[in-house]
């Protein structure tokens, strides 16, 4: 009899083997028994749609869901009032994410050691660091107060359970029975077509969109990102079918920031406007604008030297203006760009301006002295620019693309760059009294603090119903920026900067 | 022996990973998808294609009317009839808005416009948002469900005469239309859907339904405009018991009747003006029937 000569194979080929087995048979079992395609489910329960009706990807919107968003949350469908639900229907979601992460930061300035002590020295290494991890929580709840009358409350937490309410507001809608009346008063995410809040990454870097909170290097402004959540008034109008939108808001220059921050009685502007266009079997093709405009201080009051909360004047200005486009190659391709040009007051540039208490946003804690270390300069009265001083400006841009396999699988990639166009320390720079304000006391780089960055990942939705929600979230993003790396040791010129993460995880809302 | 059985089991494994897409795809074959799938729609200039709506029918509407269009969808049994219908079973091919007589097909147009207008008191909202072609393609698709497209042709719209001025004398004729032809059964002498017949309603499946209340603000299911109106009790709403009355209204009367049903409603309008002037009182059930214009 032939006996066939087998190869001998290692344990690990033979677990290989298996597993390789098992993996395709549970990938086919999910892919086949999913069911037909995944929102804020207490929406999806009142009004028994689908996560895919209203989003593109749960949380990024469609056209559909932005109509139902700027209805005040509404399908005007004479049911919209609480008083046509079940009285046991609470609209309450909770939304946190399991992950693993690795993070990789090119270069960091570590101690260096000798024969088991550190010697004084230092050196310049990469750091990586990876494990298992946890998002925020959010509580979202949202929905009608009565026929025309909506709010949404959505306290959120960091990591580590430190809450803050990141969105609250009553709108009125459909005022006089007009779809261009309507009114919200709160803290909300500015009228941005690409929303920061329902971005579809969760990477450190790849999560929000740099375009919306570029600050060149050594500024001050931390107001006009346009991705915070902000405290003021919103108009909103629109036409039946959502196809032209206009807003505008005037928001407290705050950053968001509550309790009158150091910067109250200084305002902005927040102004958006689009047309959608039907573009046949292509999809409905949207262009649109944004301009913000503001104002805030860089000079607050003192009380025996300590910043006195709620007493900035000395308001400059700013502002942040750009386009957008939402473009769809058939039901599949997704293409959605931002621009931005921004600018800001020159006493910006040289770091005043940034009075903020602590607030997860990037502000500055202060509690002694003006100008001790720690805190932010004070344009005290009769404090000059230094020579050399420039409005700081720059551009950038954002592009967005999605494939849409199903409303169960989306792919998404993304590039941002940001570029100065003039940076505060110009030509023939030299520091002021206060010294070296933004932390550079010579002429800058042009490039200083240019990003670019991509992104790309998939989400994918095992299950969608009308009821919660799960992603199995894949995302790998890389960022580089100019002169933000610790200064060569040898001969103290700027380093560029690289970092990475990639993430896995499970986005789950209920 | 032991690698024979590894050797067995990784064949196996294929073969179920093979399987398992098979037997899911037999699942969509219980109709003739080959013949269903080439379903089309026109409307206007454009020409829908089902298998292009198929996508957009699993995005948006398959959590109601379910894969099959059965009207069988996840949310179908939290759908409590009479406040809220259940969802539109396409299988069955019968649609309560149409502009074409009763018991026909409606048209392309008619199921357009049901996407586009959706339908108010119900969780059937409006589609308006979707491009023109995809509301065409979706059109198709649910086409492609019944075999009624298979078989028959859609009916032909009915003709519906200019809209004649709003008179005083208009509104009490059509007052007298709606006595004459029993409205008030179901809808009650003021629009209110309190009738001594609405707590009996039930559709064609047996399910409750009640009629619409003209007094409550909200718009007829079929369109608010007053063409919509003149249609939908023309047509009758199939599936339903609202009958068509084009056996027993004359074009000019239907329009009367119109002018009446809008002194109900609660926006402003100059019918509500005119009944107000005249102190129109709603129709007396005990009274005899009106004959029809033209009658002894």
């Amino acid at each position: 009899m032939h006996v066939k000569k087998r190869l001998p194979r290692s344990n690990v080929a033979r677990f290989a083997t298996s597993l390789s087995a098992v993996s395709l048979i549970l990938v086919s079992i999910i892919l086949t028994c999913s069911q037909p395609a995944n929102a804020l489910p207490a929406f999806a329960r009142k009004y028994g749609l689908r996560c895919s009706a209203c989003h593109e990807s749960w949380p990024m919107l469609n056209y559909f869901g932005q109509k139902f968003k700027d209805n005040g949350y509404q399908l005007m469908n004479d049911r919209d009032a609480p008083i046509w639900q079940n009285p046991g229907y609470w609209p309450v979601v909770f939304r946190i994410t399991p992950i693993w992460h690795r993070v990789s930061v090119g270069k960091v300035q570590v101690d260096t050691y000798t024969a088991g002590a550190a010697d004084g020295g230092q050196a310049v290494q990469r750091v990586s660091s990876s494990g298992f991890d946890l998002s925020g929580l959010d509580f979202h709840t949202g929905g009608t107060l009565e026929k025309n009358i909506s709010f949404y409350l959505l306290p959120s937490s960091d990591p580590t359970g430190a809450f803050h309410f990141e969105q609250v507001f009553v709108r009125f809608d459909n005022i006089f029975h007009s779809s261009w009346l309507n009114f919200k008063l709160g803290r909300f995410e500015l009228d941005n077509l690409l929303s920061e809040k329902r971005i579809l990454t969760l990477t450190g870097n790849g999560g929000v969109y740099q375009t919306y909170h570029f600050i060149p290097q050594g500024d001050g402004n931390i107001f006009g990102q346009i991705g915070d959540n902000q405290l003021g008034i919103e108009y909103l109008g629109h036409s039946a079918d959502d196809r032209t939108r206009i807003s505008a808001s005037l928001v407290s220059s705050s950053d968001g920031n509550v309790n009158l921050s150091t910067t109250a009685n200084a305002y902005t502007g927040f102004f958006a406007g689009s047309q959608a266009f039907d573009a046949g079997r292509m999809g409905v093709q949207r262009l649109g604008f944004y301009a913000m405009a503001g104002e805030a201080s860089t000079y607050y009051l003192t009380q025996g030297g300590v910043p006195l909360g709620g007493s900035g004047i000395g308001n400059k200005s700013f502002s942040r203006e750009g386009f957008v486009g939402q473009f769809y190659f058939g039901p599949h391709v997704g293409l959605t760009v931002v621009t931005q040009h921004g600018t800001d007051n020159a006493w910006f540039g040289q770091g005043y301006g940034n009075a903020e208490a602590t607030d997860g946003n990037g502000g500055t804690t202060c509690g002694g002295p003006a100008l001790s270390p720690g805190c932010p300069p004070n344009n005290f009265p009769g404090t000059a620019l230094p020579t050399g001083s420039q409005a700081p400006s720059w551009n950038g841009v954002t592009f967005e693309g999605h494939y849409i396999y199903s409303p169960q699988l989306i792919f998404i990639s993304r590039y941002e760059v940001e570029k100065m166009s003039q940076q505060a320390n110009g030509p023939g720079y030299t520091p002021g009294p206060q010294g070296a304000t933004n932390g550079f006391s010579t002429q800058m780089p042009s490039n200083l603090g240019n990003i670019s960055t991509y992104t790309i990942g998939f989400r994918y939705n095992p299950f969608m119903t009308s009821r919660a929600g799960l992603a199995w979230h894949n995302e790998y993003n890389w960022l580089h920026q100019d002169g933000t790396g610790p200064a060569n040791l040898a001969t103290g010129a700027l380093t560029n900067l690289n970092t990475s993460e990639i993430l896995m995880g499970l986005d789950f809302d209920f | 022996m032991r690698t024979e059985l590894r050797k067995w089991s990784l064949l196996l494994s294929v073969a179920a990973v093979l399987a398992l897409p098979l037997a899911s795809s037999a699942q969509l074959t219980k109709y003739d998808l080959a013949q269903k799938l080439n379903a089309e729609a026109h409307v206007g200039k454009l020409t829908g294609h089902a298998k292009a709506g198929a996508a957009d029918y699993r995005r948006y509407c398959v959590g109601c009317h379910g894969v099959l269009g059965d009207g069988n969808g996840e949310n179908a049994d939290w759908m409590l009839p009479p406040m809220y219908q259940k969802p539109r079973d396409f299988q069955l091919g019968i649609f309560k808005c149409r502009s074409t007589l009763s018991g026909t097909l409606p048209t392309d147009q008619d199921l357009y416009d049901a996407i586009t207008r959706g339908f108010d008191r119900s969780n059937m909202p409006q589609w308006n948002t979707l491009s023109k072609q995809e509301r065409t393609d979706l059109v198709a698709w649910v086409k492609h469900f019944s075999p009624r497209w298979a078989n028959e042709q859609p009916g032909t719209p009915i003709t519906i005469p200019p809209e004649p001025e709003v008179t005083a004398d208009r509104i009490k004729a059509g007052r007298d239309v709606f006595a004459r032809v029993q409205c008030w059964k179901c809808h009650g002498v003021a629009g209110q859907a309190n009738g001594p017949s609405a707590s009996t309603l039930a559709d064609d499946l047996g399910r409750p339904i009640a009629p619409f209340n003209f007094t409550d603000g909200s718009r007829p299911k079929c369109g608010d405009t007053d063409k919509d109106i003149y249609r939908i009790f023309m047509t009758g709403l199939d599936g339903t018991p609202m009958p068509s009355f084009a056996d027993n209204i004359k074009p000019d009367e239907a329009w009367d009747l119109v002018f009446y049903l809008r002194t109900f409603m609660q926006e402003k309008s100059k019918e509500k003006e005119l009944a107000k002037q005249i102190g129109l009182k709603p129709v007396d059930p005990n009274a005899p029937a009106p004959a029809a214009s033209g009658q002894q």
